[in-house]
């Protein structure tokens, strides 16, 4: 590594390291693997110093200091686990625990609690606080939103006032009452309201504000969790969607610095329901003697091939701005020459930012693709009826149909349906092949910035569901014009050969922060 | 004792001279006493030649942690580009401290002149004068002496002619004594919740409204216009003791004592003459326990108060500190258990709950205590307090839990068996069960 002014080089726990300059022992010490325990230090919030839990000792000075606000020098020596740093966090976890309930059993918080887990590292295995004294009460608080606050779990950090007061920019919470009475205030006249206020919930390290929506639902030991995209709008958050026996229970933001940081908005958060919804098209479903039968896979692409072989004249995909890049891709393929793409999009009201980190807002634009389908050549429409008119054949692409008139498909010679729900004005359809949702597939999405993200499976389709890249790649095949993709991956990797856009990039390179469209085939000239 | 009363003759009465004088406390009334003639001399001097002057007195902070004044004020920016502050803490709250209340009851232009002479070295704009929010009476006092100071020009936009703007406002605490700690006190005078920064940034870089700030405690600030005019070597020669102590001290003498009061001394007079011939002790009582400083420091026994020399050094040798010159002294009727149990019980109140060792050891503290003093002590009760006190001593924001760990863990050690009385029963309980 160059020299560099701007470095500094120290040691923490034995291991060198060098950071830039202003960087604090506790984030240069994740650099090197090392953990200090704390609990109100969050790097996306202003340091607050007040738990006290990651005093560490640097050489040369005489008491322990504090990893979360003490700057890196030149030369420092940091020793996070030397008998006195150990001896004082014991000290703050035993001060912690005389009033902290041991209601674990029965918090939700359990299993992914920084209090159980540092006490399990560092705590001591039996309490002094003797004999039985009554531990400080205060009732159970509904904050409003998805917010309940159990102030007897509160161990004080303030990340949920400082959530509020500086990101937010809205300071509803506070910290009211002074020593050992105090407890998290809510503002006279408010509750906790603010669209973007379900985050002190993540920022809570104890079981202390809690979501209703989540409330008592399963623990945290039992979720399976998949990194994913936020479908919510435009902005492509990244999010886990955590399911429990193939159900989506909880979606929580996922760290990217570029995009959302470490927040999610409450439209987002709680906007998961659906992926879990009952009332799935389970089967291929064709028409035949005017009903719509279930049938095969084979059957159906082999029906649909022929309707599409047959047409003459112009295939119109009208594609949901939420479909994958892979779908729209593909969809765009099987139209073939001539292809007319089209989609319509949700505006509501105003974005709604998050004033604390720029760039990050629930946007008006309620969509988390549009951009990849603008990429891809589809053109957004606020009236389809001149599309629909022309149409021979009309490929409806996922939740392309909400909101039209009833009769709007009723004059297309042929509706094709590629989708997980079929609505009533979808029910003209010559045949419908049933998809599998963003929780159930793997894809990609372009947010609003161009930033290409990669979102996988979460949890399995229903019935006989297949990805929408799946069924347009067995389409293709069957119009004889390719072959079967094995994966998203795989339709991605034709797609980057295929859309300048995409050049260079990979389900490999894209990981699970994403890369700017372009970005791509910049680094591969540079290279 | 109230005023006027003679000073014994063994005080050095400097800043206590006009105590009970009321004619003092006007503008004309302190002219005729020689005042704002040092502020004069100091406008007419460069902020640094005032800084250099009060460097070279020896004077150090009067607030309680001792620091050389003239080298806090050289910490400020020398080249300004955003406004200085000046805040002068009058929050007096320290149980046993009552010697700046006195200074703004009676001599409230010294206060306004060292206010003023600080500012000037310090090149700030504006002080704020913090007085605690039950000083009601000194409040008054002040602000009247504030609005004639500006009155007859000397605050305002040309202060004494010198064409230089000085701005005074007294800022009203709301009656928590955190706030006298002095990034609280900064915080509280934006409006903010009551609560210690930490540091860095100290206040000199980034204080009162981020901007270059400066926080004196009354005493101090009226002792400059003193060297202003007496001279460095008058200021240096006031040291019985140890040279690194100078100038005079007020000392707020209460607890069992026959004439609790205000007493000035030079810095390292005998603590024993203070207690035995100033105060005194109630007729036929003994001496058994004293904290010269206030409520925080720690409680030093019969024979370390006998040996101990008032000035900072002097406190240290006979491990306790000088603190903010609260002297409580305790005779051989007092209950030190429950006494001790009353200063925790303050600090527990009055933690600001920021960090976890002070919200949550204080409280602790205090139960444990109550627990002794109702019989239901162990042994071993003695130990978790000394390991407590341990756990809350320099690992915070402030020195809040310091303060009450002190105080616990000085009086265990010097009185061990007035606890272990409770504890085995040799002793009736002092507190009704819970």
């Amino acid at each position: 590594m160059a020299e560099s002014t701007d470095l500094v080089t120290l040691t923490i726990d034995g291991v060198e390291v060098s950071v830039p300059k202003g960087t604090t022992i506790i984030e240069a010490a994740k650099q090197v693997g090392v953990v200090i325990p704390h609990y109100c230090y969050h790097p996306g919030l202003p340091v607050a110093g007040v738990c006290r839990m990651c005093l560490v000792h640097v050489e040369g000075t005489p008491k322990l200091q504090i990893a979360c606000a003490t700057p890196v020098a030149h030369g420092q020596v940091v020793e996070p686990y030397r008998e006195d740093a150990v001896n004082a966090r014991k000290g703050v976890l035993e001060f912690l625990l005389i009033n902290h309930p041991l209601d674990c059993p029965i918090c939700d918080q359990a299993g992914e609690c920084e209090l159980q887990d540092y006490v399990f590292h560092e705590g001591q295995a039996r309490t002094r606080y003797t004999p039985d004294y009554a531990k400080r009460f205060n009732p159970v608080e509904d904050f409003g939103g998805d917010v309940l606050y159990v102030p007897n779990r509160c161990i004080l950090c303030t990340r949920c006032v400082r959530f509020m007061e500086h990101v937010a920019d809205d300071p509803i919470l506070n910290v009211s009452e002074r020593g050992d009475r105090a407890f998290i205030g809510v503002h006279a006249d408010r509750n906790l309201d603010h669209p973007w206020s379900g985050n002190v919930i993540d920022l809570c390290p104890v079981g202390s504000l809690i979501s209703k929506d989540f409330l008592h639902k399963a623990r945290a030991w039992e979720l399976d969790k998949a990194p994913s995209i936020c479908t919510g709008c435009s902005q492509g958050c990244n999010v886990v969607l955590e399911t429990r026996q193939g159900t989506v229970v909880r979606k929580r933001p996922r760290s990217n610095l570029d995009v959302n940081q470490f927040f999610l908005c409450d439209h987002g958060r709680l906007a998961y329901r659906w992926m879990n919804r009952g009332d799935r098209i389970e089967a291929p479903l064709v028409r035949h003697d005017g009903e719509l039968i279930a049938t095969d896979w084979d059957h159906a692409l082999h029906d649909v091939a022929g309707l599409l072989g047959g047409s003459g004249g112009e295939v119109v995909v009208l594609a949901s701005p939420g479909a994958s890049n892979e779908a729209l891709f593909l969809a765009r393929e099987v139209a073939g020459d001539g292809f007319r793409g089209v989609f319509r999009v949700e505006r509501v009201g105003d974005d709604v930012p998050l004033d604390g980190v720029p760039n990050l807002a629930l946007r008006a634009e309620r969509a988390p693709n549009v951009k990849g389908a603008e990429t891809l050549g589809y053109g957004e429409r606020g009236d389809l009826g001149a599309d629909l008119s022309a149409a021979s054949v009309v490929l409806v692409l996922g939740d392309a149909l909400d909101g039209l008139d009833p009769t709007a498909l009723d004059r297309v010679p042929h509706v094709v349906f590629i989708g997980t729900v079929l609505p009533e004005v979808g029910r003209v359809a010559s045949a419908v092949l049933p998809t599998t949702n963003v929780a159930e597939e793997d894809g990609s999405f372009v947010n609003r910035d161009g930033r290409v993200q990669l979102y996988l499976q979460a949890k399995s389709g229903p019935g006989m569901a297949r990805p929408a890249w799946w069924a347009l790649g067995e389409l293709l095949r069957e119009l004889g014009r390719g072959d079967s993709p094995m994966s998203a991956a795989d339709v991605f990797a034709s797609m980057a050969s295929t859309v300048e856009a995409f050049g260079g990039l990979s389900y490999r390179t894209l990981g699970t922060r994403g890369a700017p469209l372009g970005s791509g085939s910049t680094a591969a000239a540079t290279a | 004792m109230g005023y006027p009363h003679t000073p014994h003759e063994k005080e050095t009465v400097v800043l206590s001279k006009y105590f009970g004088d009321a004619e003092a406390r006007s503008y004309d009334g302190w002219v005729q006493r020689g005042g704002y003639e040092a502020l004069k001399k100091a406008l007419g001097m460069s902020p640094a030649e005032v800084i250099d002057l009060v460097k070279e007195s020896g004077l150090r902070g009067r607030g309680g942690a001792g620091f050389p004044t003239g080298f806090k004020w050289s910490f400020m920016p020398k080249e300004k580009s955003k406004p200085h502050y000046l805040c002068c803490n009058a929050d007096e709250s320290e149980p046993g401290t009552f010697k700046d209340r006195e200074i703004m009851r009676w001599t409230p232009h010294a206060l306004i002149e060292g206010c003023a002479i600080a500012q000037h070295a310090i090149q700030a704009e504006v002080t704020y004068i913090y007085i605690r929010g039950e000083f009601t009476e000194p409040l008054r006092i002040m602000q009247a002496a504030l609005d004639d100071a500006y009155k007859a020009g000397v605050l305002g936009a040309n202060a004494m002619g010198s064409g230089k703007q000085l701005d005074m406002y007294i800022h009203r605490g709301a009656g928590a004594y955190i706030c006298g700690e002095e990034t609280a006190l900064m915080n509280s005078i934006e409006g903010r919740r009551g609560n210690p920064r930490i540091r860095p940034p100290f206040p000199a870089q980034k204080g009162v409204f981020g901007m270059p700030t400066t926080v004196n405690n009354v005493e101090t600030l009226t002792a400059v216009p003193h060297i202003l005019v007496q001279g460095t070597d008058w200021h240096k020669g006031l040291s019985l003791s140890n040279p690194k102590s100078a100038g005079t001290k007020l000392f707020s003498v209460c607890g069992n004592v026959a004439r609790p009061g205000n007493y000035e001394v030079t810095m390292g007079f005998p603590l024993r003459d203070v207690i035995y011939e100033m105060a005194g002790l109630p007729e036929g009582r003994t001496l058994k326990a004293v904290q010269p400083g206030g409520s925080s420091v720690p409680i030093i026994n019969r024979e370390e108060a006998e040996a101990c020399l008032l000035d900072y050094e002097g406190c240290v040798e006979q491990h306790t500190m000088l603190g903010s010159g609260g002297m409580i002294v305790y005779d051989d009727t007092a209950d030190m258990v429950y006494q001790i149990m009353r200063l925790a019980r303050f600090y527990a109140h009055e933690s600001c709950a920021q960090c976890t060792q002070c919200r949550e050891g204080t409280a602790w503290t205090v139960r444990i205590l109550e627990r002794i003093l109702r019989g239901e002590g162990k042994m071993k009760d003695l130990d978790l307090l000394l390991d407590l006190g341990e756990q809350m001593t320099g690992k915070t924001i402030c020195v809040l839990s310091d303060s009450c760990a002190a105080p616990v863990a000085s009086g265990i050690e010097r009185f061990r068996g007035e606890f272990e009385a409770y504890i085995t029963g040799a002793r009736e309980p002092s507190l009704a069960p819970a």
